[in-house]
């Protein structure tokens, strides 16, 4: 038997990234986004060459897909941090996208034992346990109850796991971008469970994947009755594949281990059921060694999108600081952003609608003369909490939590204006 | 004259009736169908911490150790070490208050239930729900023969896997005590304000992060 001790793969300390880096050789200084070449020919006063033809006919793409020149906006994963593709996570590139949408390709992916392949027409829901009545779905049954349509955030507990003991990787979709936002269209369970009733000594949902991981998860029924929803829609369209489909749960503000892929049973109880996924995983160690249990909701959080590390600045002159936030307890109230590391702070725009337990959009216009910036965003939302510096968090919760980092994060802007993450201390 | 038997079937009938004019009520939306009790065996595979949900089935360490060489072996180590980089599942004891915490079965995982729920719905991986009752037991009984947590002959079973107490049992706190930082309802200083303003620490310098290709 042994007994050596192994650092936590997720949380990797500096020697240990030193390491890593070694072993995989290749990696190197975070490139910016290059600029495409000008040609001068397409330039006024001549015509430019996509003037001079015909452009592609309708139906070229029946499924439409982005510009040619926009192939850097992807989902990227972090290869080190996990064993297998399988059961593991990528990143959404937040860097890139405008307003609060995300667009259903980018949404970032976290799967524990890879992506079930679902036929709509073999899918089956089944409501177990302390109900009425015990009871099984067709999709097209789910789809014929009362609609929601809502707005939110999803987030990984993990989100910004890498960066409790410093700053570790220099990009805001790797630091940040365990997050995404769209909206959901399904049934609330509230509605749901009118069809099956609910005994009164229910106290507890487990909801279960039909994916090879099974995964699963318990909610307290306060929270199943409040808002939480079976969707198969994702801005207007089927669930993807990798985001569940058919169908999933949706536990609004809450992290995103619980919101189960492709939910194939509910089953009521009178206590948790204390799965793998809430007892070894997605609890949060302390320094004392002991750990926190049901940590669910996802505290108010925001990020500097632009200027970021994949974001540089290349002009002196105006531009506009962009960044989201977000609260799992509500709606945004304000936003400040500092370009002194802390000291100043300035109020954001806030762009509408604000809506709770959804991404919200601000804006900071601001003069750059080639000074160096330590830029940093905080959020306040609607119960009058302030999102904490990094050493709040450490006070308290120390460095080997992994989950819930909702700290401040600092980008460093440099006089050549490219822009890297960093730890102040 | 109207028989005893056809009186029963009259009174059954009309109770049937009744009670179906009574479920509709309660059904709101007359959506869905009943699920058979055979449906749900299959399905309902989650064994809580108290036992509940177990299936029958028994098995020890010794039977344990060769399901495990041959289903487990090959990522977790003959001993529970981990092989490349799949998961530990033994050790790590003390460690937890430590620099680098080991989080494994025997150092962390607070209920001998969750073994068996997880072993069985989702091990070997890729492989899901393809033990036996009975070689998920012995799995179970290798793992905790193994954490120094039950005696090489005990029989893991259904009648004492919710009895089983781990090392790390009471290692968790309830319930959650955030926000935990308090700063609630405070005006957030705007000017001249506290802050640490040295860079202790830069990523670029620490060049773990993954590049674009080309």
């Amino acid at each position: 038997m042994t007994k050596k001790k192994v650092s936590s793969k997720y949380l990797i300390n500096r020697r240990q990234a030193i390491s890593a880096s070694l072993a995989f050789g290749t990696l190197g200084v975070s490139k910016s986004v290059s600029s495409a070449e000008v040609n001068q020919e397409n330039l006024p006063p001549n015509l430019p060459e996509w003037t001079t033809y015909l452009g592609d006919g309708v139906d070229v793409n029946p499924y439409g897909v982005p510009s040619e020149f926009e192939s850097h906006v992807v989902r990227r994963n972090v290869e080190w941090l996990t064993a297998t593709a399988e059961s593991s996570v990528n990143f959404t590139p937040i860097q890139d996208l405008e307003g609060f949408v995300t667009p259903n390709g980018l949404c970032f992916e976290r799967h524990h034992g890879g992506v079930a392949v679902i036929n709509p027409y073999d899918y089956r829901l089944m409501i177990n346990g302390l109900v009425e009545r015990e009871m099984i779905f067709t999709l097209e049954d789910l789809k014929r109850f009362p609609q929601t349509n809502r707005f939110y955030f999803l987030e990984c507990a993990a989100n910004g796991g890498m960066e409790w003991r410093g700053a570790q990787l220099n990009g805001c979709q790797f630091t940040f971008g365990m997050i995404h936002n769209v909206q959901y269209t399904g049934v609330t369970l509230a509605n749901l469970l009118k069809e099956t009733g609910i005994k009164p000594k229910a106290k507890w949902m487990l909801a279960e994947g039909g994916d090879s991981a099974g995964l699963t998860r318990s909610i307290p029924i306060e929270k199943v009755l409040d808002d939480c929803m079976i969707v198969w829609a994702m801005n207007g369209e089927a669930l993807r594949p990798e985001q569940g489909y058919p169908a999933r749960l949706v536990v609004p503000g809450w992290e995103g281990n619980m919101w189960v892929k492709w939910i194939r049973r509910i089953e009521f109880g009178d206590r948790p059921y204390l799965t793998r996924e809430e007892t070894s995983k997605y609890t949060d160690l302390l320094k004392d060694g002991q750990a926190r249990m049901f940590t669910w909701v996802m505290e108010a959080k925001s990020v500097i999108t632009s200027p970021s590390p994949e974001k540089p600045i290349n002009n002196k002159g105006l531009h506009q600081l962009r960044g989201l936030a977000w609260s799992g307890r509500g709606a945004i109230k304000r936003v400040d952003v500092s370009l002194d590391g802390g000291k100043n702070w300035i109020t954001a725009e806030i762009h509408g609608p604000v809506l709770k337990k959804c991404l919200t959009r601000f804006t900071l216009p601001f003069e750059w003369s080639g000074e160096e910036l330590l830029i940093q965003s905080r959020a306040i939302d609607e119960t009058g909490y302030v999102q904490p510096s990094i050493q709040e968090l450490q006070n308290v919760r120390g460095v080997n939590s992994i989950y819930h980092n909702n700290s401040i994060g600092t980008w460093l802007v440099n006089s050549n204006g490219t822009v890297d993450n960093v730890r102040l201390g | 004259m109207l028989g005893w038997g056809r009186l029963l079937f009259f009174i059954t009938l009309v109770f049937t009736l009744l009670m179906s004019a009574v479920n509709a009520e309660e059904r709101q939306f007359n959506l869905g169908r009943l699920a058979s009790k055979e449906e749900i065996k299959g399905w309902d595979i989650d064994v809580r911490p108290d036992g509940v949900g177990a299936p029958p089935g028994i098995g020890n360490s010794f039977d344990g150790e060769e399901v495990y060489a041959e289903r487990c072996a090959g990522c977790h180590g003959d001993f529970g070490e981990g092989v490349d980089r799949w998961p530990e599942l033994i050790g790590g004891e003390d460690t937890l208050d430590g620099h680098d915490p080991l989080k494994t079965t025997s150092s962390y995982w607070p209920y001998a239930s969750t073994l068996y729920d997880y072993i069985y719905r989702a091990m070997p991986f890729g492989e899901a729900q393809s033990l036996t009752y009975d070689e998920t037991y012995q799995i179970v009984a290798y793992l905790l023969y193994m954490g120094d947590i039950i005696d090489e002959e005990f029989q893991v079973s259904d009648k004492n896997i919710g009895k089983i107490v781990m090392p790390n049992r009471d290692g968790f706190i309830l319930p959650d005590p955030r926000p935990d930082t308090g700063k609630i309802n405070i005006d957030p200083c705007m000017k001249d304000c506290e802050a640490y303003s040295n860079i202790i620490g830069r990523a670029r310098e620490l060049d773990v992060t993954p590049e674009d290709e080309g």
